[in-house]
């Protein structure tokens, strides 16, 4: 019996199924994603990046930085806190509410209260979050459910507040979210170091901004080169066992630059319908009817330069 | 259909595969000692961060990729043309078809790659992981692919020995496997890319059809017909190793989404599913070649052949089973960003593929030539290298990344101390991968030294029968 056509028919469905499964179908449902609104706040999200930061993204792909560093965020959980933004016009009432809650009694209460905003609770569910903050407000104070990421990942200092999602990543070509944690993640790098100046000296010399990294510098990306006249206004200010030789300086090249202006383009800390998260901004009086934070212009639109 | 004609004598075989194989086998062997140079350089990066910094050429970011592009599409798929060629042309019993196609092919896949890689190089990676080649290597690559298999595919056809063994049904998957993958994945990733995420989910898509699959494929076929061959016995049972291949191609295809993905859910949790589907072909794997030697493990440390094949086959159950242990550790999620990740990846290419590869080189190249290898001891020093080499640079790595995934799950450990808590381990691993080199710089000496000597004694062989006559007209003049 000659087995040839099907094994060929075999392969073809068995394949067919993976590339109908893994390739047709995220096409259709990802990658024909839109811009979407931040929640609350309704800011148009993502935007694409500024011209600088786009180029330095080909800077970044060019020199492998994701074989070092990841750029996704994860989170193994949602949580709820409960803040007390106000004690309101019945303190009584509210000691007894909050004596209620946490079994305490009234001068432990009057203590708590002190210097808010404060977390009353942290880490419930929403259900209980909820019922928690309806018995506080209806005490006459007035507290949030704060909807918080929990994680390893979260938990590290500066690597989000949230989540990686797919939408952080719409307008970025190619996509380099990374498969090896050598470095810190990368996904907040510009909210957690903002200074493009930092980026670039830490880029000339890692083990001068972070002792004990293991990071290469990449000499290549600078220039040092004799001070004409004056010394130019781009110069590193390097340390003093670092810096170059009197009359010379250190001058980034326009890809250090463009680097160093794509990472602090890198935040994914807005919250989103699918990863939802209360950031700090909200936290103004929840007692008006205007969205928290909504301001006209998007709110990663300005590279922290 | 050439039905009619007699099945085709083995030397009748080896001369019509003879150039053309020697061609892609010694390329790979090249290819794979470039790379594994590429290699130690980017592993001596953990020792001294400065090394060779001041080059954007040698930065650890594109040496790496240029290393893995080098194994991969140098060695990897070359060998495993190679392999395939001369197995359907053994097991079909008929002589390679069109072999000046595979010429043709592999100086172009060579070009390619050469392209490729000095684009990586350069700086002109695709910035997707397995798929760094820019364009216009890719581009010959598969051009390279396509003229090797058309001339595989002819050589399937022209058969003379009708019915399939397990290995022609593997290889024949494999065959058109690639340019499947490797076509869907440059088009929607370099020539008309999509948009966002979808672009991570075909890159993984792909790395897990070539990687996962596809040297699957390619490596069992060739374990599936060498491990019974030179044990003289049969297969133990047919019908489960087609069970391997169905299971192989039906799970092992899904496989790729990590579970870390910024993706919608289901993709990732559809993988794990798939992942963890993927121990029935290694279950069937296991339990084949153990019914296939039982009693008989002793000859596997004989010859040239088996003791790489072996090892080889080891490696693709250790690899298989590492997979699916790390996609359910409580802390998978940061696994999957440690070293064990890599120590995977390396021990499936390195300890799997690349081995079971060395041994079927090491068996059709005498019968190429007609020649032994020089010095069969060499073969057995390469063994030992190459064995030692894959276990330095797997198992450090594996156990570093165990402690560095654990590490990263507690915040209160900063990143820099769980870099040098790695370090160590990293260190560990260099000397695996100068062992590594060691052993592919003898496979490249011995392929060299098989190839001169053969076309030497041809030399000598028409330059004696050219002079026979010379002597006769001599002796018949006076």
């Amino acid at each position: 019996m000659n087995y040839g056509p099907l094994v060929f028919l075999a392969a073809f469905f068995a394949l067919a199924g993976s590339w109908f499964g893994l390739v047709l179908t995220p096409q259709v449902q990802v990658g024909r994603l839109q811009q979407t609104n931040s929640v609350p706040g309704g800011a148009t999200y993502p935007v694409a990046r500024p011209g600088l930061a786009r180029e330095g993204l080909d800077v970044y792909r060019a020199n492998g930085c994701a074989y070092c560093h990841s750029q996704q965020v994860g989170q193994t959980g949602t949580v709820c806190d409960v803040v007390l933004n106000e004690i309101g016009t019945n303190p009584p009432a509210l000691f007894a509410a909050l004596g209620k809650l946490k079994g305490m009694s009234e001068p432990q209460a009057r203590q708590l209260v002190s210097g808010l905003p404060k977390t009353i609770l942290a880490g419930k569910a929403k259900e209980e979050a909820d019922a928690a903050t309806k018995a506080l407000n209806a005490a006459g104070a007035k507290a949030q459910v704060w909807i918080v990421a929990v994680g390893p990942d979260i938990s590290r200092p500066g690597w989000g507040v949230r989540r990686s999602v797919a939408e952080d990543f719409l307008f970025d070509y190619p996509v380099m979210l990374g498969s090896q944690r050598i470095g810190p993640d990368l996904a907040n790098v510009g909210v957690r170091l903002p200074d493009p100046n930092w980026h670039l000296l830490h880029l000339y010399a890692p083990q001068a901004m972070i002792k004990g990294s293991i990071m290469a510098p990449y000499p290549y990306l600078f220039e040092k080169r004799k001070i004409e006249r004056f010394p130019s206004p781009d110069a590193l200010v390097l340390p003093p066992q670092m810096a170059a030789e009197p009359g010379f300086e250190v001058i980034p090249t326009p890809q250090a630059k463009a680097l160093a202006a794509y990472l602090v383009s890198l935040r994914a800390d807005i919250p989103l319908f699918s990863a939802p998260v209360t950031v700090a901004s909200a936290s103004a009086p929840a007692s008006t009817n205007a969205p928290a934070g909504a301001t006209n212009a998007p709110p990663t639109n300005a590279p922290a330069k | 259909m050439t039905k009619a004609a007699a099945p085709a004598v083995p030397d009748e075989i080896s001369a019509s595969c003879r150039v053309p194989l020697l061609v892609l086998f010694t390329s790979a062997a090249l290819w794979l000692v470039i790379g594994s140079a590429f290699g130690l350089i980017a592993s001596i990066k953990f020792h001294a961060p400065a090394f060779l910094a001041a080059c954007p050429w040698l930065t650890y970011g594109r040496v790496h990729p240029a290393w893995l592009s080098s194994v991969l599409y140098g060695f990897c798929v070359q060998a495993g043309l190679g392999v395939t060629l001369w197995l359907f042309a053994r097991l079909g019993r008929a002589p390679l078809a069109q072999s000046w196609l595979v010429i043709l092919g592999a100086v172009t896949w060579n070009l390619g790659v050469t392209l490729g890689v000095l684009g990586i190089l350069g700086g002109d990676s695709t910035g997707f992981e397995t798929l760094e080649m820019p364009a216009y290597g890719a581009l010959l690559v598969f051009i390279g692919y396509l003229l090797v298999g058309i001339s595989a595919t002819l050589t399937l056809h022209q058969r003379r020995e009708r019915p399939l063994y397990v290995s022609q049904w593997y290889l024949l998957a494999a065959l058109f496997w690639f340019p499947w993958i490797y076509s869907t994945a440059d088009l929607l990733l370099l020539k008309f890319p999509v948009r966002g995420v979808a672009q991570a989910v075909i890159a993984w898509w792909f790395a897990d059809n070539f990687l996962t699959v596809w040297l699957a494929l390619v490596g069992l076929a060739a374990a599936f017909y060498f491990v019974p061959k030179l044990v003289q016995r049969e297969l133990h049972n047919y019908y489960l190793a087609l069970f391997t291949f169905w299971s192989l191609i039906l799970f092992a295809s899904w496989a790729g989404i990590p579970s870390t993905a910024p993706v919608p859910a289901w993709m990732p949790t559809v993988s794990t599913i798939a992942t963890a589907l993927t121990l029935l072909p290694i279950l069937a794997v296991a339990l084949n070649f153990h019914h296939t030697l039982e009693n008989t493990y002793s000859k596997l440390a004989s010859g040239q052949t088996l003791p790489f094949v072996a090892f080889g086959v080891c490696g693709f159950l250790v690899a298989g089973v590492m997979r699916i242990f790390g996609a359910f550790f409580d802390f998978h999620q940061q696994l999957h960003f440690s070293w064990f990740e890599p120590a995977r990846q390396f021990l499936n290419f390195y300890g799997f593929f690349v081995m079971v590869m060395f041994g079927a080189i090491y068996y059709i190249l005498p019968q190429l030539v007609g020649f032994n290898l020089p010095s069969p001891k060499l073969a057995r020093l390469h063994f030992w290298l190459a064995g030692s080499g894959v276990l330095l640079l797997v198992l450090p790595l594996a156990v570093g990344g165990v402690f560095q995934a654990t590490q990263l799950e507690n915040p209160a450990i900063p990143v820099t101390d769980i870099a040098h808590l790695t370090l160590s381990f990293l260190r560990v691993s260099t000397l695996g991968d100068v062992l590594v080199l060691a052993g592919h710089l003898i496979l490249l000496g011995n392929l060299i030294a098989l190839t001169v000597r053969f076309y030497r004694s041809q030399a000598v062989t028409a330059y004696s029968e050219a002079t026979a006559d010379l002597f006769k007209t001599s002796e018949v003049k006076p």
